[in-house]
């Protein structure tokens, strides 16, 4: 009994150490922009780069909207097929986990082939389209783990019996989504809007190959010709992660039901 | 009796009007890109049925950028599932504080997700040339790591760096699996005369293998499919598959799209039959924890 409990301190030290040594190396990197002393310089410099705020806003605003439309493709239809489509529901579960099979990289590399210029459906023929595109692409990354956290929801409440007294109350179909299944999946939603964004924020392949100004790409970018920025972003990258989760799990204790990784 | 056919018509034409957005998103942006790929690899500029691409997949320098990604996948997966069980291990059956084990698990959370390029520089802030840890070794110490032979950007380096996200996303699947070991079967074990060793590599392990191998397989796919941490470390120069395929995705550098087209099916192939037998590990391991 002893010697396990060694054992599981040594477990605990030695991984602490492997976790946190990076974390403070971060940090301490980022703080020796000014030669001889410590300082914030490095994270003035990040914060006054017009590029930096221009991505950073780009993919908060393409966070956001992947989060939106993902909700409003997912929600409907985990209620859809909970409620008069059960034999669907191991194919479309199958397709929801399909983008952790095929690497992000080969599914972009589809969608340039496919949607490009000269295609039927010229995704990439305009800015405005491609960005759609990367919408839908990054709905593609998080549909796994948005799927997954609205299913696990829907399961706690009874969709059949909800759905028979919004109706017999007269509601409408619309009215039933947003007044009546929405509110009850709302911790669902969260936890796969957090994820989402933690995803969207970082996300480095998709951009990159479709050519939009997103953070992950400016990250790389700044990688490659910087010195004491880049960890300065890897601290701000993190910290956005962190908080992402914290959220999440501030959310999932106020549910029943805690989210489950696929 | 024909109007009655006719609702039932109808309300399955309703039922499936339902799931269309879904299916349609499904295959515009999953199902269609993939097939086209997957076709595409198969067929020759002129477009004709060919095994010519995936003979060419069986080039040394496509056969080695394989190679390499195959093992720091496998080298990443396999210590991150070892030392990621052993973390699952201490915090749940090691009596360690309970404060201990939800800061595991927060942290796990949030380190599975700290990937891509914030987490190649954290990485080149610690173990570079100039990194702190490569710095404190060498005036604390006088070990000199870059002298010594070690390089971030080589197979030690990125199998090192890939594991600060393998080891949190082993902690979180398997911690659940570890607190499924009832009490009951230990109990049954030392009354039937068992000693620990027995109790473990009789009962508890068999019981665990399939969560176990299938996480570890998990995380092989995870890795394999990587891109972005590897490509802001080591910048084109580390022929890792995927960064083997951007290069391609940027400027055919294979000079042959189709050949392209071969490269990314070998990844499905790849990330597809691990993620199958995880899945169906993953079935086999639920019996267990009803």
């Amino acid at each position: 009994m002893k010697t396990q409990k060694i054992g599981a301190w040594l477990a605990i030290f030695f991984g602490a150490s492997y976790f946190i040594v990076p974390l403070i190396a971060t940090f301490e990197f980022s703080l020796r922009m000014r030669r001889g002393e410590y300082s914030f310089d490095a994270y003035r410099s990040v914060f006054s780069d017009v590029q930096f705020r221009e991505s950073f806003s780009y993919s908060i605003v393409m966070a956001i909207l992947t989060i939106i439309f993902g909700v409003l493709l997912v929600v409907p239809t985990a209620y859809w097929v909970r409620l008069r489509l059960p034999q669907m529901r191991p194919v479309v579960e199958f397709i929801t986990l399909m983008p952790l099979v095929i690497p992000a990289i080969v599914i972009v590399f589809g969608y340039l082939r496919i949607y490009n210029s000269s295609s039927y459906i010229p995704f990439t023929g305009s800015a405005r389209g491609t960005d759609a595109l990367l919408m839908f692409s990054f709905m593609t990354l998080s549909l796994p783990y948005m799927y997954r956290s609205v299913d696990t929801a829907m399961r706690t409440i009874d969709v059949g019996t909800l759905t028979e007294a919004a109706q017999s109350l007269g509601a409408s179909w619309p009215t039933i989504m947003f007044k009546c299944i929405f509110p009850n999946v709302m911790s669902g939603v969260l936890s796969g809007a957090f994820i989402t964004f933690a995803i969207v924020i970082g996300e480095f392949t998709m951009p990159s190959l479709l050519n939009r100004p997103a953070f992950g790409p400016y990250l790389q970018l700044i990688g490659a010709n910087r010195a004491y920025e880049p960890p300065a972003l890897a601290v701000i990258a993190f910290a956005i992660t962190w908080g992402c989760m914290v959220l999440l799990q501030l959310v999932s204790r106020f549910s029943k039901s805690a989210p489950s990784k696929p | 009796m024909s109007a009655n056919r006719a609702i039932d018509l109808k309300k399955t034409a309703i039922d499936w009007l339902g799931i269309t957005p879904f299916l349609l998103f499904a295959v515009m942006f999953l199902i269609a890109p993939t097939l086209y790929l997957v076709t595409g690899a198969f067929l020759n500029p002129a477009g004709e049925f060919t095994f010519e691409n995936i003979g060419g997949l069986f080039t040394d320098k496509i056969l080695a950028s394989y190679w390499i990604s195959i093992k720091i996948s496998l080298a990443s997966s396999i210590g991150g599932a070892l030392i990621g069980f052993w973390l699952a291990w201490a915090v749940v059956l090691g009596g360690l504080p309970s404060w201990i084990r939800s800061s595991l698990l927060t942290f796990s959370g949030v380190a599975s997700n700290f990937a891509g390029v914030p987490l190649a520089f954290a990485f080149l802030a610690t173990l570079g040339r100039t990194g702190l840890v490569t710095m404190l070794l060498r005036d604390w110490f006088g070990i000199n790591l870059y002298a010594s032979g070690f390089n971030l950007l080589s197979f030690i380096g990125l199998t090192l760096t890939y594991m600060y996200f393998q080891i949190p996303l082993m902690v979180l699947i398997i911690t659940p699996a570890l607190d499924g070991l009832k009490k009951e079967w230990r109990e049954a074990a030392e009354i039937l005369g068992a000693t620990n060793t027995q109790y473990w590599t009789k009962v508890a392990l068999p019981i665990l293998f399939p969560s176990i191998l299938g996480t570890t397989l998990l995380l092989f796919a995870n890795a394999f499919g990587a891109i972005a941490t590897a490509y802001s470390l080591t910048g084109s120069t580390f022929n890792i598959v995927p960064i083997q395929l951007y290069a391609q995705i940027r400027g055919d550098v294979l000079h042959n799209p189709n050949l392209g087209y071969a490269l990314a099916l070998g990844m499905i192939v790849i990330t597809g039959i691990s993620n199958l037998i995880y899945i169906w590990l993953r079935m086999r391991a639920e019996r267990w924890q009803k």
